[in-house]
């Protein structure tokens, strides 16, 4: 009996242990990991891929998968960018205007996936590279250098001690959780992940429930933009690519299965945490960034086999 | 001896907290058919799963052919000669039947990785021959019927040289007539000297085929029966440890005014002038042949399936259904013949499968889920069918069949429905389920809903209804009112034409 209890707590925690023995390896090969500054460039750093990993949960859960939101990312960056390269003081219309850009293209990846029936992996495929295009055309290649300070603040201003990326990272953690745990939305977002048939049987609009997922999907891409857009005070068409692999990566390893149905925003959040914590430690190892990719690749794997053999074993 | 062709004895075998099989023997002898009867849960898939190598007993000796084997894996199973008919048949739907039935062991031109496809078709072709199949060996598997699957299954077991197959539900698909064609290739089967476990709920079939029949009972073996001594009542208190009065206890109830009414419904090569009444209070029984259009009516009714033309009244008043949600919200369900593809989010617990079609009752402000609200009705539906879970936090596809069936019933059923359209309501559940499945519909009808019930048993079409209607070849044949009709009655009236 002790031992199923020893393999439940395992495949409960598994990734907490995780993410506890990298963080103690870490404080003993760098001096310089554990320590008030180091950790809050970590959380400031995760913020970007943890607000698009939050999307991409409800996606995962629906049994699809968004490519897109990469791409988005510059769409919003050169959005919010031209707002305020031209008016350095409406942030709000920048922002509101960088995450509709972004919301608009994740309808258009819904409507795709909902009307004609066309895969999440297809549709958000060819949105990649039509929002990719649409953000090069729209700046006609260029960065928009930003010097608004009003604008900075969102991307390198505190709350405290606290960066404000990371104060809007667990806004984000808070409203993803009562959307996908309280509300019947989230409750239809399982079940259509899960039996799409049964699901529209017992009276789910199936459709409708991809399509405001596709849409959530596309609104918190635009939001990480912006956020990274401030940070490093430009927006930029070309930036952003290859961002969504490191989301559906966080999504993955927290446990959420490709096929529907599963997955949990603690998972998520461990797992783009995980993520954060490896390339910050190879940062500091000075482990070169060719071979950081490699590591990188290996840990994400060994992470999700390792969930996997905890799950099997029962 | 020498006649025993499988002995399995003091088999034992534990789950994580829970002792599946204890002390359960099984001898197979050569050429009989040997039923494997008992409840849901009662250990019989576990006991041929270890036959088929699947799982690994925890004690216990397998002997078969006279040699104690220790069967580890599937490949080892089918190269002793053993090999198995799933409930759920699992045939690739866009290979030929050739393909399929070669699948895994190719005969490969010497060492190349090219398929001697002349070779495959050819054999394929002696072997559809020798069950007398009229299927082409190059015909893909997506165009067959559930029961020319099932016949492809089995040629593929025989091909394998197997000595034993097991049949697990092998007719829980199947229409009457289909079935009788199983019967027959079990006999040839039987000629050629070739062992079936046939596992089924369904005793009539156990009469008629079984040589033999072993019961288990909570994991435990209770006992074998001669053909001679296999009798319903004896096999049913074996089962179930007690006896069972009646089996469908369908209630007179005084049938009140219309609830719902179809006329001419249309549906291009599907069916054609449907026109039927349900009352309160009355079970009307939908009888006919798998593929006769039954189930594509009902379907077409609920919003799952187009409809070309015909119009519905709801207690009088004209409504249209495009949608299931259009359907649930008027006060009409329907519970699918196909639990784990239209009734399930198997991978979800039983709390949000059961809430899933009620949750715009459940919700404050349409958006919130209300949880207090949740596991009240939740439970309460629970006790009311009597699902036998942990808790409601477990998953859909941990349960029994029959605790299953009841799940997409208490979904069904929480917010009160006015029409209540059932599917195959008992498929492949344990007669135990059976019965309290018929005793809430009897129960659910005396309260005034009308229910309307496809089933492919005609015991439990004659049983249960109070009125019958008859489908072949989407059209209604025949009605019968319940002390009307015989058994006979309804075959002839589904078969004729």
């Amino acid at each position: 009996m002790t031992k199923t209890i020893t393999s439940d707590w395992i495949r409960k925690y598994g990734l907490v242990l995780v993410l506890v023995a990298m963080v103690v390896t870490l404080s003993f090969v760098s001096n310089s990991f554990f320590t008030s500054t180091n950790i809050i460039n970590v959380l400031r750093q995760i913020s970007m891929n943890g607000i698009l990993a939050l999307g991409m949960t409800f996606v995962i859960i629906t049994g699809g998968i968004d490519l897109s939101v990469g791409s988005l990312v510059a769409v919003s960056g050169v959005v919010c960018g031209s707002i305020v390269f031209n008016h350095p003081n409406e942030i709000l219309p920048a922002v509101a205007a960088a995450v509709f850009a972004c919301g608009a293209f994740g309808l258009l990846n819904g409507f795709m996936v909902k009307q004609f029936g066309v895969p999440g992996f297809i549709a958000t495929l060819a949105s990649m590279t039509i929002a990719r295009g649409f953000a090069l055309v729209y700046s006609d290649g260029r960065p928009y250098v930003l010097t608004s300070d009003s604008f900075k603040v969102i991307g390198q201003g505190y709350l405290g001690f606290i960066p404000i990326p990371v104060c809007i990272l667990v806004v984000v953690i808070i409203i993803t959780a009562v959307i996908l745990y309280q509300t019947k939305f989230g409750r239809y977002v399982y079940a259509v992940g899960g039996n799409p048939n049964a699901s529209k049987a017992s009276g789910v609009n199936v459709g409708l429930n991809l399509l405001a997922v596709y849409t959530l999907n596309g609104l918190l891409a635009g939001l990480a933009g912006v956020v990274l857009a401030s940070r490093i005070s430009s927006g930029q068409p070309a930036i952003g690519v290859s961002y969504e692999m490191d989301a559906i990566a966080a999504v993955v390893i927290g446990g959420a299965s490709l096929l529907g149905g599963v997955g949990r925003i603690s998972g998520t959040i461990l797992g783009f945490l995980i993520i954060g914590v490896i390339n910050n430690g190879l940062n500091l190892l000075n482990v070169s960034s060719y071979y950081q990719q490699i590591v990188k690749g290996v840990i994400i794997a060994g992470a999700v086999i390792l969930d996997q053999a905890s799950k099997k074993r029962s | 001896m020498d006649e025993t062709i499988l002995e399995m004895t003091d088999i034992q075998k534990i789950f994580p907290g829970v002792l599946a099989l204890s002390g359960v023997d099984l001898a197979i002898k050569k050429g009989e058919v040997h039923a494997l009867m008992g409840e849901n849960g009662a250990g019989k898939s576990t006991l041929v799963k270890i036959l088929m190598g699947l799982y690994r007993p925890d004690g216990g000796h397998i002997r078969f052919c006279g040699e104690e084997v220790s069967i580890d894996s599937p490949s080892i199973a089918l190269r002793l000669g053993i090999s198995m008919i799933h409930q759920e048949l699992s045939p690739i739907p866009e290979m030929t039947v050739a393909e399929n039935i070669f699948l895994g062991r190719e005969s490969l031109l010497p060492w190349t990785p090219f398929i001697k496809k002349k070779e495959q078709k050819e054999r394929t072709r002696e072997l559809l021959a020798e069950f007398n199949l009229d299927l082409g060996a190059g015909v893909k598997m997506s165009s067959l019927s559930v029961a020319q699957m099932q016949m492809v299954e089995i040629i593929k077991a025989v091909s394998y040289e197997s000595k034993l197959i097991i049949m697990d539900e092998p007719t829980s698909a199947l229409a009457d007539e289909e079935a009788d064609n199983l019967f027959k290739t079990i006999r040839d089967l039987k000629r050629k000297n070739v062992a079936v476990i046939y596992i089924s709920h369904r005793l009539e079939e156990v009469f008629e085929i079984a040589d033999r029949a072993t019961v288990l009972r909570d994991g435990r073996y209770i006992g074998t029966l001669d053909k001679d001594g296999i009798t319903r009542d004896r096999l049913i208190s074996m089962m179930v440890g007690r006896e069972l009065s009646t089996i469908y206890p369908k209630q007179a109830v005084e049938m009140g005014p219309p609830v719902l009414e179809a006329k001419g419904f249309d549906r291009k090569g599907i069916f054609s002038g449907i026109g039927f009444v349900v009352h309160r209070g009355e079970i009307l029984g939908i009888a006919g042949l798998i593929g006769s259009g039954r189930s594509e009516i009902m379907r077409a009714l609920y919003g799952l399936d187009p409809l070309d033309s015909g119009e519905l009244y709801l207690e009088g008043k004209k409504i249209s259904i495009r949608s299931p949600r259009d359907a649930i919200r008027k006060g009409i369900v329907m519970v699918n013949e196909d639990r784990k593809g239209y009734g399930l989010v198997l991978c979800r617990s039983v709390r949000e499968n059961i809430a899933l079609q009620n949750l715009e009752h459940l919700t404050s402000i349409g958006l919130f889920i209300r949880r207090k609200n949740e596991t009240k009705g939740c439970s309460s539906m629970v006790e009311r069918l009597s699902v036998k879970a942990p808790s409601l936090a477990v998953a859909a596809e941990s349960l029994s069949g029959g605790n299953q069936q009841k799940v997409v019933l208490a979904k069904s059923l929480m917010i009160r429905p006015r029409v209540l359209i059932l599917d195959e309501p008992t498929r492949g559940i344990d007669i135990g389920a059976k019965a309290e499945i018929h005793r809430l519909m009897s129960e659910f009808a005396s309260e005034g809903m009308a229910i309307i019930m496809i089933s492919s048993e005609l015991p439990e079409i004659m049983g249960m209804s109070d009125r019958i209607l008859v489908i072949g070849e989407g059209r209604i044949r025949g009605e019968f009112l319940r002390d009307q009709a015989s058994q006979e009655d309804i075959l002839k009236c589904a078969l004729a034409g």
